[in-house]
């Protein structure tokens, strides 16, 4: 007994008050912020690995981008990314980062579902499937729940079953093979429910975008409530994200 | 000849491997491994040259450090006489080259899929019809799981058949996390681009595929790797094994319901990776390895902050692993289960930790040294029960290990050099192998050059393509309920496996 307390003293606090404010030690790559100098645009966009740069005016698609930094490291005075790591958008084009923008990025309140605040305001139980995942996101989406990210006490929880889910959250790019799980696996989860695409690879296949072992027709037929980017996405990120989509809104 | 003799990242015109007839390819390699518990397959592959198909196989040997290497050309509507009647450790091998070119085999057991490839020759196997092993029996029932498994992990299919609570026999599917990474690595022409493939093939293992795609890709170059570059890798590596190892023993305490330690482990990886976001901005170490180059460097303040780091990281671990080591209700429970006897993983070529668990001293750090591992006399860490208890005390002594082995290299920080390097071209019609010891044991990637020095194939090998046949045969004549903890005392990769 005493053994357990002693260890247990020796962790000091773990947990951290505030994910919604906290800094992220050391280096982080999360939103970019693209400045007006002029470059050889041309060079820039070539040498993003998976075309997350557009050209004139120049813009990253976070969607794409696998944070690898290489654009920030030839073009330092081009690109930066600063440590703001809530980078979620429930729509698709609100990923893009634009050349002389520096605000926060934020869901678009006229698309969130009305019920997704009342029913799962309190309390959210998602399924997490790995689609060809590597591993990464799934790794980081289990520290969401440990002791220092503490997702459960906001309500958020990952369950074993889709039957006690009120969504499914998809990492990895979806293979081939792991198509038609993914839709079983949807179709058992009740409704009302929730689609959460969570690192780069779910939400536009990443590096393996034109690898013909994927399919990703899943996504084409259903709305997608939630894109949390990052290779792997960062625990703040996907808490954040998730906060943000059940938040209570005006008018609500 | 039948083989040419060559080193870890060495590279070599593809016409000095001796190409010899197939009955000749064959006697020659089981004559290599036959009877040596020191030499085993570290790949053996093939690829398509016209209509024909080139295969490849490469014997390392443990004590030498050589590593032979051996070819063949046979036709696709071939029947041919298998290694695997020879040697099990083949049967795997021979399973991919059967799915992926159609050739077929007189002698092999079981010619089962194998991942389901985008490639695969025969389209009709579908990984909805797996012909799974069965047995008619009113006394014997089925437990199917996956692929979606109940926690967040990867995916794949077991077929445990049990009388009972006890297991007689488990089949494990895999191949739903396909993604065609070898043909990307063709098919994408830019470097970074290679690099990103390289750090996507599993994510708990970032930093040991992207060091050998980087050395392969050096030693096609012809560059001579910096040794300051070598230094973060070596620490970077290092660094991967704490955190898995820790992060690992916390999932096994989760699955013998001690709480305590679940949490104490899984708060104890996160330092660790931590100092990874802290060194390159990523906390699994991605985007911080390049060919020649580390995108950040090492340097004296770092490894101030590594010191630190591990200053307050090493009493914690310790006294946690005293507490969990001294409960006789854990002990029971990793004793004498899942046992892998010494016999068995050499027959199948098991490597890493799954090796050293049962007495097999298999360690590329040791055997065939890269990086500044020659420097520090490593000495793998060897058990001999091969039960959860022995892949437990391997974790929580390579940690320990790890820990010196860095305390070590802090010692001498090399001064910062430049960054960047232009390589050059790398040289044409060539074949390089590049072997990592990652966390999990050896990682083998092999390339292989046209005439325009451009990428003809490329070939990954991950640790887990050996191990799940050690985890299959650990769980027999358990009882189920020992599953769990079974598996994640191994912690095999899917994504690693089906590429
Ligand atoms: S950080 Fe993103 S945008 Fe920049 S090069 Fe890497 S993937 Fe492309």
């Amino acid at each position: 007994m005493l053994n357990n307390v002693k260890i247990l003293y020796h962790q000091g606090k773990q947990f951290i008050p505030d994910v919604t404010t906290v800094n992220v030690p050391g280096i982080f790559r999360g939103r970019p912020i693209i400045s007006p100098e002029k470059v050889d645009e041309n060079k820039l966009a070539e040498i993003c690995p998976t075309s997350a740069i557009n050209k004139n005016p120049v813009s990253i698609d976070l969607g794409k981008c696998t944070f690898c930094g290489e654009c920030a490291r030839v073009f330092s005075n081009k690109i930066s990314f600063t440590k703001d790591y809530k980078l979620s958008a429930n729509k698709r084009e609100n990923l893009i980062i634009k050349e002389g923008v520096d605000k926060p990025i934020e869901l678009n309140s006229e698309l969130i579902r009305k019920e997704i605040h009342k029913m799962f305001g309190g309390s959210l139980k998602l399924r997490q499937i790995s689609a060809a995942g590597d591993n990464s996101c799934e790794a980081e989406l289990n520290a969401a729940g440990n002791v220092n990210f503490d997702m459960g006490r906001f309500g958020i929880e990952f369950v074993a079953s889709p039957r006690h889910a009120d969504g499914i959250v998809i990492t990895g790019p979806i293979s081939e093979n792991m198509a038609e799980p993914v839709q079983i696996c949807y179709d058992a989860t009740p409704s009302p429910k929730i689609i959460i695409l969570a690192g780069t690879d779910a939400i536009s296949g990443g590096i393996f975008s034109d690898s013909r072992a994927i399919n990703r027709s899943f996504l084409e037929k259903y709305p997608i409530d939630l894109y949390v980017p990052g290779n792997p996405v960062h625990p703040l990120t996907f808490i954040n994200g998730v906060l943000s989509l059940i938040a209570k809104r005006k008018g609500n | 000849m039948n083989y040419i003799t060559i080193f870890n990242n060495q590279t070599i015109p593809v016409s000095s491997i001796p190409e010899v007839d197939y009955n000749t390819l064959l006697e020659t390699n089981i004559n290599l491994v036959s009877g040596k518990s020191e030499r085993h397959c570290v790949n053996y592959y093939g690829y398509n040259i016209g209509n024909k198909i080139k295969l490849i196989c490469c014997i390392a040997d443990d004590n030498t450090h050589e590593i032979f290497v051996s070819s063949s050309k046979v036709q696709q509507n071939e029947k041919l006489n298998s290694f695997t009647a020879k040697l099990l450790c083949f049967e795997k091998f021979e399973r991919e080259i059967h799915e992926n070119f159609g050739i077929g085999y007189h002698d092999h057991p079981w010619l089962k899929p194998v991942r389901y490839s985008h490639n695969r020759f025969d389209k009709s196997k579908q990984i909805a019809n797996y012909p799974f092993y069965s047995i008619d029996s009113d006394e014997l029932h089925e437990v199917g799981v996956g692929p979606i498994h109940a926690g967040i992990i990867e995916p794949g299919h077991f077929r445990f058949i049990c009388n009972g609570e006890q297991i007689l026999h488990l089949e494990i599917q895999l191949g739903f996390q396909h993604r065609g990474i070898e043909d990307l690595f063709i098919h994408k022409k830019n470097i970074l681009q290679r690099a990103t493939i390289a750090e996507n093939i599993a994510g708990d293992t970032v930093v040991g595929h992207t060091t050998a795609f980087s050395h392969v890709w050096e030693s096609l170059c012809g560059y001579k790797t910096k040794s300051d570059v070598e230094f973060g890798r070596t620490i970077a590596l290092e660094l991967e094994r704490i955190a898995v190892h820790t992060g690992d023993i916390s999932a096994v305490c989760t699955d013998i319901a001690y709480q305590l330690g679940s949490s104490v482990f899984g708060r104890l990886r996160t330092p660790i990776i931590n100092y990874f976001q802290e060194w390159g901005g990523n906390r699994l170490g991605k985007g911080l390895i390049r060919p020649g180059r580390n995108q950040f460097s090492f340097n004296k303040l770092l490894g101030e902050r590594l010191k630190e780091v591990l200053d307050k990281f090493e009493p914690d671990f310790t006294e946690m692993n005293e507490e969990l080591f001294s409960l006789p209700s854990a002990l029971s429970r990793f004793e004498r289960t899942g046992v892998v006897s010494f016999e068995d993983v050499s027959s199948i070529g098991a490597v890493g930790m799954a090796a050293r668990m049962s007495g097999l001293n298999r360690d590329v750090r040791l055997s065939h040294p890269y990086g500044l591992y020659s420097e520090l006399n490593h000495e793998p860490i060897i058990k001999h029960h091969g039960d959860v208890y022995s892949r437990v005390q391997i974790r929580k002594h390579e940690v320990w290990q790890s820990i010196k082995h860095i305390r070590n290299l802090l010692n001498n920080i090399p001064e910062e050099i430049s960054t960047d390097t232009e390589l050059n071209k790398p040289k044409q019609d060539s074949f390089t192998i590049s072997l990592v010891e990652g966390w999990r044991g050896e990682i083998c990637h092999c390339a292989i050059t046209d005439s325009s020095g451009d990428l003809l194939h490329y070939k990954v090998k991950d640790p887990s393509f050996h191990n799940w046949l050690a985890l299959a045969l650990a769980v027999r004549n358990n009882e189920i309920s020992d599953f769990p903890v079974c598996n994640k005392s191994f912690n095999l990769s899917y994504c690693g496996h089906d590429l």
